[in-house]
């Protein structure tokens, strides 16, 4: 294993954990009388004060305190969940977050925030509340909360590499003080001969007496941290005898572990909510080498099945195929890898919609759907930013304000709703509102203002809305801290141009606008139909091919004028890929056409051979091809030699370009 | 190009440069030894239709698609098909900031050198057939003449020509 830096193993932890507690803090807005949401909450918090402190992050731990102890008062029913809490609660997590980046640099700012928690719990001590007896009015947690007034006899051995991991018996103990005065005792019958000792290894375990007013969860949560592969025995103090022995008298604490489903009163690794299924955190760029190996792998295997089939080796061809349905599950394994659900994305908005709806005034439902569907990550990371532009704009520009929508006959209420779906061999990822639409007199009267077009420019509706993403473009009267400033929707299209997608806008007048971004499924691994223009070799996904037909003999001589095919009574324009190209070889007798869709457009595509499928990994074309925008990458063939992979949606685009221009060309010939 | 020249003459520390020389048609040129990863062999280059003719062409270099640039368009020479003796340089140049792994065609590859700076020379600005931004010097090496490219000036201008251009050049 690779030795990683443990502290930035806590960066990473507490960037999962703050996400959690936002969306609890965002849910716990929603509904305020939600016990699990409050202490789903008081975990992450709880979480975070433990290992920050366990990591050196003592800024961390120290503000964190603070809230933890709010929101314990909360779940124990001693204060009401408001929505002043929450707000000041979500102010919280940023300021912990800046906290965890640079923890010197921020300590101060944490001050006004704590403040404000203080007014709004009633606590100018923040101590109090482990004095406070129980509350009847928590009902589900009333058992958890009955405090053992005795107190508690804990025994506890830290897991074999639990000090390699950065466990700190000594802050634990500390933490064990803080609960009630405590009498510990060492155990260190376990400890080796020096000769067999392994100073990374904790042999020693510990035996302590709490006298206390605290509850067992109290106690367990002292040990959250470190309780995978632990042994923890809790188990109530009976009058003042320290005897470690009695398992008898454990009455409560069993119905405790039932109600909490714990295992026994044993703790090996008890099932917390927070930790979710088995899951291993992998560095990206440790996936982007896995894929890189398995690629040449699919390479190498195309290249064997071929010196396979030539041999007719009937032995080696058996041994050929299963490497083939091998390294094929093994591609779609690592690809399956990478994708990951679009609803860890769609999440981060909730919070950009709640504090702007808060900022604008605006009464605004965020609605989502499709959070199952799956990208490849590093798509979704580049999503983030423009999804983000587009969420503002249809807040603060779509959404009218609330008199505005009752005046128009509207809910008070305005829509954001965000959906992704599959739609064929793309991704689409909508952002729609209900709010006034796009104003189309105003964006063409800014565009002709702007030179973007001239009054006489004959263009349409859709046109006109297309020119929101143009660098600059603003109709918005005033610049607001939000938008205006015509910056946001140039990220959106040039992040779509990087990622080979495309955006569509569909508005209605008072109904609202919809923007869509489609996207290729860019995976690195592709299955392909291989396809032969001149004597040059090419790919096409087969993911957008529907069906192959010749090019019928009448077409093909009735040259240039009517590049059209009908399909089964419908019209196809059709591409002649070696006029694209400029192919010189004399072209094969019959020519064969691919028809390919985008979804909405279909296209016909002319070659001279169809080949067959292969699976094709995506090679990316170097920037010195990066202009060329026919091909989408190109990629290894069996026998060693490179083909292109053709851009089917940018094919589209050429072919409307070419049209134009032989179309100029013959009336340049006529003239 | 003078900016290079004068960072070549401030480093007295290297004295000499580690180069590769090959031939392209009459002319011989010298790349940096230190920045070539392997020559080959020629092998199946496959065509990029529209693209520029001075990178026109892919290769496969041990499972990496490579871009296949020719050196003899840049400097005005007469393009030949390759025969037994030609050769693919593989190297690594930087562009935009970037690390990008290129291939360039040569007639012949000569041998590795050492090429004392204090024999090359700033490439007339009168008088040359090629861009001078194009030459990084002009070294004077056992009686011959070896023109030392500016690789990355080349490499960069292809990234620069709009397309227009690049259609024209085709044509």
């Amino acid at each position: 294993m690779t030795q990683t830096d443990p502290s930035e193993t806590f960066r990473q932890e507490a960037q999962d954990v703050l996400e959690q507690l936002e969306q609890s803090l965002l849910d716990l807005g929603a509904s305020l009388d939600d016990l699990d949401l409050i202490d789903s909450a008081f975990r992450a918090l709880h979480t975070i004060k433990g290992s920050g402190a366990m990591f050196g992050f003592t800024e961390v731990a120290e503000f964190v305190h603070e809230f933890e102890t709010a929101f314990d008062r909360v779940r124990k029913g001693d204060t009401a969940p408001s929505d002043a809490l929450v707000s000041v609660s979500l102010d919280a997590k940023d300021h912990i977050a800046l906290l965890i980046a640079e923890p010197a640099a921020h300590a101060a700012a944490g001050t006004p925030i704590l403040t404000r928690l203080r007014v709004i719990v009633g606590t100018d001590t923040p101590e109090t509340q482990l004095a406070k007896s129980d509350d009847p009015i928590t009902t589900t947690l009333e058992t958890d909360a009955r405090p053992h007034h005795n107190g508690w006899t804990i025994r506890f051995k830290l897991p074999k590499d639990a000090l390699s991991l950065g466990a700190n018996p000594a802050l634990l103990l500390d933490e064990l003080r803080e609960l009630g005065a405590c009498t510990v005792r060492a155990n260190v019958d376990d400890i080796p001969t020096l000769e067999t000792l392994d100073p990374e290894v904790c042999f020693m375990s510990w035996d302590v007496t709490l006298h206390g007013d605290c509850t067992r969860s109290a106690v367990e949560e002292v040990f959250l941290f470190v309780q995978e592969g632990m042994e923890l025995e809790i188990a109530p103090l009976v009058t003042t005898v320290k005897d470690l022995d009695v398992e008898e008298n454990i009455e409560t604490a069993e119905v405790i572990d039932e109600k909490f489903n714990l295992p026994s009163k044993k703790v090996d690794t008890p099932n917390l909510p927070a930790r979710g299924s088995s899951s291993l955190r992998v560095a990206a760029e440790r996936l982007d080498e896995l894929l890189d190996h398995v690629g040449e792998l699919v390479i190498a295997q195309a290249r064997l099945s071929q010196i396979s089939e030539d041999s007719r080796d009937s032995s080696l061809m058996g041994v050929t195929e299963e490497i083939e349905r091998l390294s094929a599950g093994l591609r779609d394994i690592t690809m399956g890898i990478r994708m990951v659900p679009i609803g860890t994305l769609f999440n981060r908005f909730r919070r950009l919609v709640h504090d702007l709806s808060s900022e604008l005034g605006k009464n605004i439902e965020f609605a989502t759907s499709g959070e199952q569907t799956e990208l490849d990550k590093t798509v979704i990371e580049s999503l983030a930013d423009p999804l983000v532009h587009i969420i503002r704009n249809a807040i603060d520009h779509g959404l009218e304000n609330p008199e505005d929508r009752i005046a128009a006959g509207k809910q008070e209420q305005g829509t954001v709703r965000l959906a992704a779906a599959h739609e064929g061999a793309e991704v689409a990822i909508s952002v729609s509102d209900d709010g006034a639409g796009l104003n189309v007199d105003r964006i063409r009267q800014k565009a002709e203002e702007t030179g973007l077009i001239t009054s006489e420019s004959l263009i349409t509706d859709s046109e006109l809305n297309r020119l929101i993403f143009h660098p600059g473009f603003s109709t918005a009267k005033e610049i607001t801290s939000v938008s205006g400033r015509g910056v946001g929707m140039d990220v959106v299209s040039r992040t779509m141009d990087a990622l080979r997608g495309r955006i569509d806008v569909s508005s209605r007048p008072n109904n609202g606008t919809t923007v869509t971004l489609r996207l290729p499924l860019t995976l690195a691994i592709i299955d392909g139909m291989l396809v032969r223009v001149g004597c040059n070799r090419y790919s096409i996904p087969l993911s957008a091919v529907e069906e192959c037909v010749e090019l019928p003999a009448e077409v093909a001589e009735n040259a240039r004028g009517r590049n059209f095919l009908s399909i089964r009574g419908e019209l196809v324009p059709f591409l002649r890929l070696r006029e694209l190209f400029g192919t010189k070889e004399p072209e094969e007798l019959h020519q064969k056409v691919v028809i390919v869709s985008t979804g909405e457009q279909r296209m016909g595509l002319v070659v001279d051979q169809i080949l067959g499928n292969t699976q094709t990994v995506i090679k990316s074309l170097s920037r010195l091809h990066a202009n060329i925008e026919t091909f989408a990458g190109a990629t290894i063939m069996g026998d060693g030699a490179v083909a292109l992979i053709l851009d089917v949606v940018q094919l589209m685009r050429s072919a409307q370009h070419l049209e134009n221009r032989l179309r100029d060309e013959k009336k340049g010939q006529a003239a | 190009m003078t900016r290079t020249v004068t960072e070549m003459d401030d480093t007295p520390a290297a004295e000499v440069m580690r180069a590769l020389t090959l031939e392209l048609g009459d002319e011989i040129f010298a790349i940096e030894a230190t920045s070539v990863r392997e020559i080959q062999d020629i092998v199946p280059v496959t065509e990029v239709p529209n693209a520029q003719a001075f990178v026109s062409g892919l290769i496969n270099v041990r499972g990496r698609v490579v871009p296949l640039a020719d050196l003899r368009v840049k400097f005005g020479m007469e393009r030949r098909a390759p025969n037994a003796d030609t050769r693919i340089v593989v190297f690594e140049i930087t562009l935009e900031n970037e690390p990008v792994i290129v291939g360039i065609l040569a007639d012949r590859v000569h041998t590795v050198t050492d090429i004392a700076l204090s024999m090359v020379e700033q490439p007339p600005n009168v008088g040359m057939r090629w861009r001078p931004e194009f030459v990084r010097g002009i070294a004077k090496h056992d009686e011959k003449f070896i023109i030392i490219p500016n690789l990355g000036a080349i490499f960069s201008s292809t990234l620069t020509q709009p397309k227009e251009l690049e259609t024209e050049v085709r044509n």
